[in-house]
């Protein structure tokens, strides 16, 4: 082979689906995937709930109530099949927008409103969740994971039941990023078990997917030295089925793999964001026809695995939901001000003392005046 | 008291903090096989073998951003970064995540880690290898930061560095690595000095020189010079930057009136700005001279050809004290 025979060759591979747009349960031979009828019911509910949350989020930043939401619609698939092949013992390394992976993961969807909101910078445990915090800067995050996966390594749990694996959630924006390749060289040459879930949702806010890359995104694995496949990302079949294999083979100590899940970013990249300005309505539309929660909608109907009244009840809960998150929002006190100080450091730190006597002394001059 | 040069005293630091803590790891590029390119963490690898001690791909984001998910999982990461010039394509690591994350999880989460510099010129090198950063890590907060200036406090900061429950960015001296001193080696961590507290290192009357790193051995030399002139020099080894022992440093210049810093990196902005500006909020009506500073010049640092220059040397120690007096 040459350089000249290299260049502008097809893509490669075809995409993981278990599940069509139209509703159609297809089979893949690599991925079978048995669920039950509630297993299906409830990765139904997933979707519905946790669009019905991010949909109420963008609602309060339209009105005020957050200072920015990045929404997740149109890869709720992704993000519900993904995050229902974890288990307990797995440790998620989320961006900004892995609201429905932190739903799977019991965070209270309140606490990632109180941070696009301003009261805390995250404010939940990640241990307690398996469920790392936002990560803003693009890309960080997966080093993070791949150093979590060395630590699982040196733990000496892999092949045990106890094993768990590391997932770090980026987009194809930050497959340009220095800590992603990076991340891809650790978890590749020590072998780490940790799968990289790449929303490939095609945007990186105005810039698509052909100004980060020329070859499809998971054929970067190869490069590496490690798998990847290309799923389809609004399938939660086919996500669910390629994340369980993904994460058992890091679990039994075959390392990482790379999934891609194709999916398109339907909303803006986040509420102060204006797609009109760099991509068609008809691109859209398009997509629109692939959407996540539709396809297992009309499954749940052609396989008669749930009736009308199941549907109307998980719509109801959505906005049960989102009312109870809506009441909660705006109900979340802001910090006190001393908070600026407090946990900046785990151990005391003459500086943070003094300023922060100095600055209760500033406001408690204020009180003395007006008394 | 074992005799130890400085590098040795931090390998044996280390070494007795992964005796004591299986969850200590060392990792960097060249610290396993070779012992790092300085040999301080020489034969830690033979001893605590590949897990604990792991010669990581050549990528200092990788090393500090592993470092961290490490720390999450319940370790000690010792990172070595090769040279202080290496630092930056970890600054985003350092700056952003490991410096916040203890604050981005109210408290949740906490990250042990320490970056080990080797930091300061003179010793010959080519570019990039001589520099002094610690400007940028004590301006930001959420870090520890740390300077050792001989075996004795390498071997014990090192220590409380690791038991620190905060990140830490632990600066060595490169070019007095093979200094040697008298080191106690069988203390326990709970005996060890404050890993924050200044020392006085050469008690004096007329003059307050602050250092830390490889300028506190310049200025004992000049305090030296100077005491047989008559004039004496109380020279502190300021050991922390962040947090600063202001403390100690106003009892001195209360008493003396004069003060002059002394570091390697550029005076621009330098660490000695906020020495200056808080020495003259708590001492302003004791000061005899304004606080003086002594560093590098505000332009990168110079062709080694070029370093004896550049560096402050005992000349130009005691050309600042003469001018204090001069005021």
């Amino acid at each position: 082979m040459t350089i000249d025979s290299m260049r502008d060759r097809p893509p490669e591979g075809g995409l993981v689906q278990l599940l069509t747009p139209e509703g159609e349960r297809v089979e893949h031979p690599d991925y079978p995937l048995d669920l039950s009828a509630e297993d299906v019911r409830g990765l139904y509910r997933d979707l519905v709930l946790v669009r019905a949350i991010d949909r109420e989020a963008v609602a309060l930043t339209r009105q005020g109530e957050l200072g920015l939401w990045a929404s997740l619609l149109g890869q709720e698939a992704a993000q519900i099949g993904s995050g229902r092949a974890l288990t307990a013992q797995d440790m998620v390394f989320p961006t900004y927008r892995e609201h429905g992976v932190a739903y799977c993961r019991g965070v209270d969807p309140l606490k990632l409103l109180g941070m696009f909101r301003g009261v805390n910078h995250a404010g939940w445990d990640p241990a307690e969740h398996g469920f790392h915090l936002y990560t803003i800067v693009i890309g960080s995050q997966t080093l993070h994971a791949a150093g979590y996966a060395m630590g699982i390594q040196r733990d000496g749990l892999l092949g045990t039941p106890n094993a768990g694996a590391a997932i770090a959630y980026f987009g194809d924006g930050a497959t340009s990023q220095g800590d992603v390749n990076e991340a891809f060289v650790f978890a590749s040459v020590f072998n780490a078990p940790v799968v990289f879930f790449c929303q490939n949702n095609q945007w990186a806010i105005s810039e698509p997917l052909e100004r980060q890359s020329r070859i499809p995104l998971y054929r970067r694995a190869q490069g590496f030295g490690f798998p990847g496949v290309r799923v389809d990302g609004n399938d939660v079949f086919a996500c669910l089925a390629v994340t369980r294999r993904a994460l058992e083979n890091a679990r039994t100590g075959q390392g990482p793999t790379l999934v891609e899940a194709y999916t398109y970013r339907m909303g803006a990249h986040t509420t102060t964001d204006d797609p009109t300005r760099y991509r068609l309505r008809t691109d859209e539309e398009a997509w629109k026809l692939k959407d996540p929660i539709e396809r297992v909608r009309a499954y749940l109907r052609r396989s008669g695995l749930a009736d009308d009244a199941f549907l109307a009840s998980v719509e109801a809960e959505g906005k049960d939901i989102a009312a109870d998150l809506r009441t909660r929002c705006r109900a979340l006190p802001d910090p006190r001000p001393e908070a600026i100080f407090e946990n900046v450091y785990a151990a005391p730190h003459a500086l943070m003392t003094e300023e922060q006597e100095a600055f209760a002394a500033y406001l408690a001059s204020f009180e003395e005046e007006v008394a | 008291m074992t005799t130890l040069t400085l590098g040795r005293a931090l390998n044996e630091g280390m070494r007795r903090a992964m005796e004591d803590d299986p969850k200590v790891l060392v990792m960097g590029e060249d610290v396993g096989r070779l012992g790092g390119v300085f040999r301080v963490t020489d034969g830690l690898q033979k001893d605590f073998g590949e897990e604990r001690v792991i010669d990581t791909p050549l990528a200092e984001s990788g090393i500090v951003g592993t470092a961290i998910g490490l720390a999450l999982r319940g370790y000690r990461p010792v990172c070595e970064i090769q040279f202080d010039g290496f630092v930056f394509p970890a600054a985003d690591q350092i700056i952003t995540q490991l410096a916040k994350m203890h604050l981005r999880s109210l408290g949740a989460v906490k990250l042990p880690v320490v970056v080990r510099i080797p930091c300061g010129g003179g010793i010959g090198a080519v570019e990039h290898h001589s520099e002094s950063p610690e400007a940028y890590f004590a301006h930001t907060a959420g870090l520890r930061v740390v300077a050792c200036s001989n075996a004795a406090d390498a071997y014990t900061m090192i220590r409380r560095a690791i038991a620190s429950p905060d990140p830490v960015i632990f600066f060595e001296p490169k070019r007095r690595y093979w200094d040697k001193a008298e080191v106690s080696t069988d203390v326990a961590l709970s005996d060890l000095p404050d890993l924050h507290a200044a020392q006085v290192v050469q008690p004096g009357d007329d003059v307050t020189v602050l250092a830390y790193g490889p300028s506190v051995k310049t200025c004992l030399e000049a305090a030296a010079a100077a005491a047989a002139e008559g004039r004496s020099l109380e020279v502190i080894d300021l050991r922390s930057l962040n947090p600063l022992d202001v403390d100690t440093v106003e009892a001195s210049v209360a008493r003396t009136g004069r003060c002059v810093v002394v570091h390697e990196a550029p005076v621009f902005a330098g660490f000695g700005a906020e020495l200056a500006a808080r020495i003259t909020e708590r001492c302003f009506y004791r000061l005899e001279a304004p606080v003086l500073r002594v560093g590098g010049f505000s332009t990168p640092y110079p062709p080694s050809r070029l370093e004896d220059h550049y560096l402050p040397d005992l000349d130009r120690v005691l050309d600042a004290v003469d001018r204090t007096f001069a005021w």
